[in-house]
C-alpha cells in the first residue's frame, strides 16, 4: 500500500517508525487523495475513526486516522497548514460525513478553517468566544489560573 | 481508617452540628420539628443529575451493593420539581453553570445541595490552566455538604448524605432553611 499511495501523490512523504502506516500529504492534494482512498476498491477506506488537530510552533497539523472495515487495514494521513495565522485546509466532510463535527471541533479549539465546509461555526464554545483555547499561545487572564 | 470501621462516636463528632444542637426552644415546636425533620431527612429524593465520572460512582451508590435507599435517599427523580437534593456529581463548565442554576431554581423547597467530588468542591484537577471550568459549584448555588474525593467512594457519598440528614434533623419550622438557634 505504501508504494501505491506514494505513486498516487507525488509530494507525499512517508514517515518511518510509526505505529500506523503514516504519510505527510501536501495540503492541496488531500481532498483528491481522500476521494480515491474512499472509492477505489483496493483501498476502500470507509471509516474515518479519528480526526484531530495538533499545534506546532510554526504550523498546525491535521491528522486523519482511516480504517477500512472490509479489508481491516488502517492508515494515518497528516496535513500541515501554511502557517498559524489564517490556517486553512480543505474539508473532507463530503467524503466522510463524520468529519463535519470533527472539523468544527478543530476550528473551535485550534482555529483551522476548513474550506467548503457547510457549517463552519464553533461547536462547544460560545459563538462570541475570542481566540482558540487549545493553542499553546492562548492567554485568558480572567479564567485561567496559572500554576 | 476506612468509613466501614468508623465508630458511632466518631460519626457523631461534628463540631458545627453540635453547636446547633445546644438550643432551648418551644416544647410544642420542637416536637413538631422532630416529626417533620424525621420525615424529611428520611425521604430525600435526589435529582438525576451527573456531569462526569462522579456520576458513575453516584449510580454505584444507588445500585444494589451500596444501595443508599437504605437511608431513605430513595428514588432518583428525573424532574427537579420532585427532587429534594441535587448531588452535583462532576465538573461544571461555564456553559453548564446556567443550566445548573436553573435546575436548582426549579427545585421546590426545602432543597439541599451536595457537592460531590473535587470538581464540584473546588474545580479539582481543572483548577489550574483551564479556561472553561467553574472553580467550585458554590459559585453558582449554595452547598450544604461537601464530599471530597476524585471521585469519592460510595461510602464517602453515603457519609455525606448521612451528614446532610443530621443537618436536616436540626431544622426548625419556625425558621425554615436555618438550623435551630443559629
Amino acid at each position: 500500500m505504501k508504494e501505491k499511495i506514494l505513486s498516487l501523490v507525488p509530494g507525499a512523504e512517508f514517515q518511518e517508525n510509526k505505529q500506523y502506516l503514516t504519510f505527510l500529504i501536501p495540503s492541496d492534494k488531500m481532498h483528491e487523495l481522500a476521494l480515491k482512498l474512499k472509492n477505489e476498491p483496493e483501498f476502500n477506506f470507509d471509516y474515518l475513526y479519528c480526526l484531530s488537530g495538533v499545534d506546532y510552533p510554526k504550523y498546525l497539523e491535521i491528522v486523519y486516522h482511516l480504517e477500512s472495515t472490509g479489508h481491516r487495514h488502517e492508515l494515518v494521513l497528516k496535513v500541515r497548514t501554511a502557517g498559524r495565522e489564517n490556517a486553512n485546509a480543505d474539508t473532507v466532510c463530503d467524503i466522510w460525513k463524520t468529519a463535519e463535527f470533527h472539523e468544527r471541533e478543530i476550528y473551535d479549539l485550534l482555529g483551522i478553517k476548513f474550506n467548503h465546509h457547510p457549517d463552519m461555526r464553533r461547536i462547544f464554545l460560545d459563538e462570541d468566544w475570542k481566540g482558540y483555547p487549545l493553542r499553546k499561545d492562548y492567554v485568558d487572564e480572567v479564567n485561567i489560573v496559572e500554576l | 481508617m476506612g468509613i466501614k470501621n468508623m465508630k458511632e462516636t466518631d460519626f457523631r463528632d461534628n463540631e458545627t452540628l453540635e453547636l446547633f444542637r445546644k438550643s432551648g426552644g418551644n416544647i410544642l415546636l420542637t416536637s413538631v420539628d422532630a416529626l417533620i425533620d424525621w420525615g424529611r431527612s428520611n425521604s430525600i429524593w435526589p435529582l438525576t443529575f451527573a456531569t462526569a465520572c462522579c456520576g458513575i460512582e453516584m449510580m454505584a451508590t444507588g445500585a444494589s451493593r451500596h444501595d443508599f435507599s437504605r437511608f431513605g435517599i430513595e428514588v432518583y427523580r428525573a424532574s427537579p420539581r420532585q427532587a429534594d437534593v441535587i448531588v452535583v456529581a462532576g465538573t461544571i463548565v461555564n456553559k453548564m453553570a446556567p443550566v445548573l442554576k436553573r435546575l436548582y431554581d426549579q427545585m421546590s423547597e426545602p432543597k439541599y445541595v451536595i457537592a460531590m467530588g473535587a470538581c464540584a468542591v473546588s474545580g479539582g484537577p481543572f483548577y489550574y490552566n483551564s479556561y472553561h471550568v467553574v472553580r467550585g459549584v458554590d459559585h453558582v448555588i449554595p452547598v450544604d455538604v461537601y464530599v471530597p474525593g476524585c471521585p469519592p467512594r460510595p461510602e464517602a457519598l453515603l457519609y455525606g448524605v448521612m451528614q446532610l440528614q443530621r443537618k436536616i434533623k436540626l431544622e426548625t419550622i419556625a425558621n425554615p432553611r436555618k438550623s435551630a438557634n443559629t
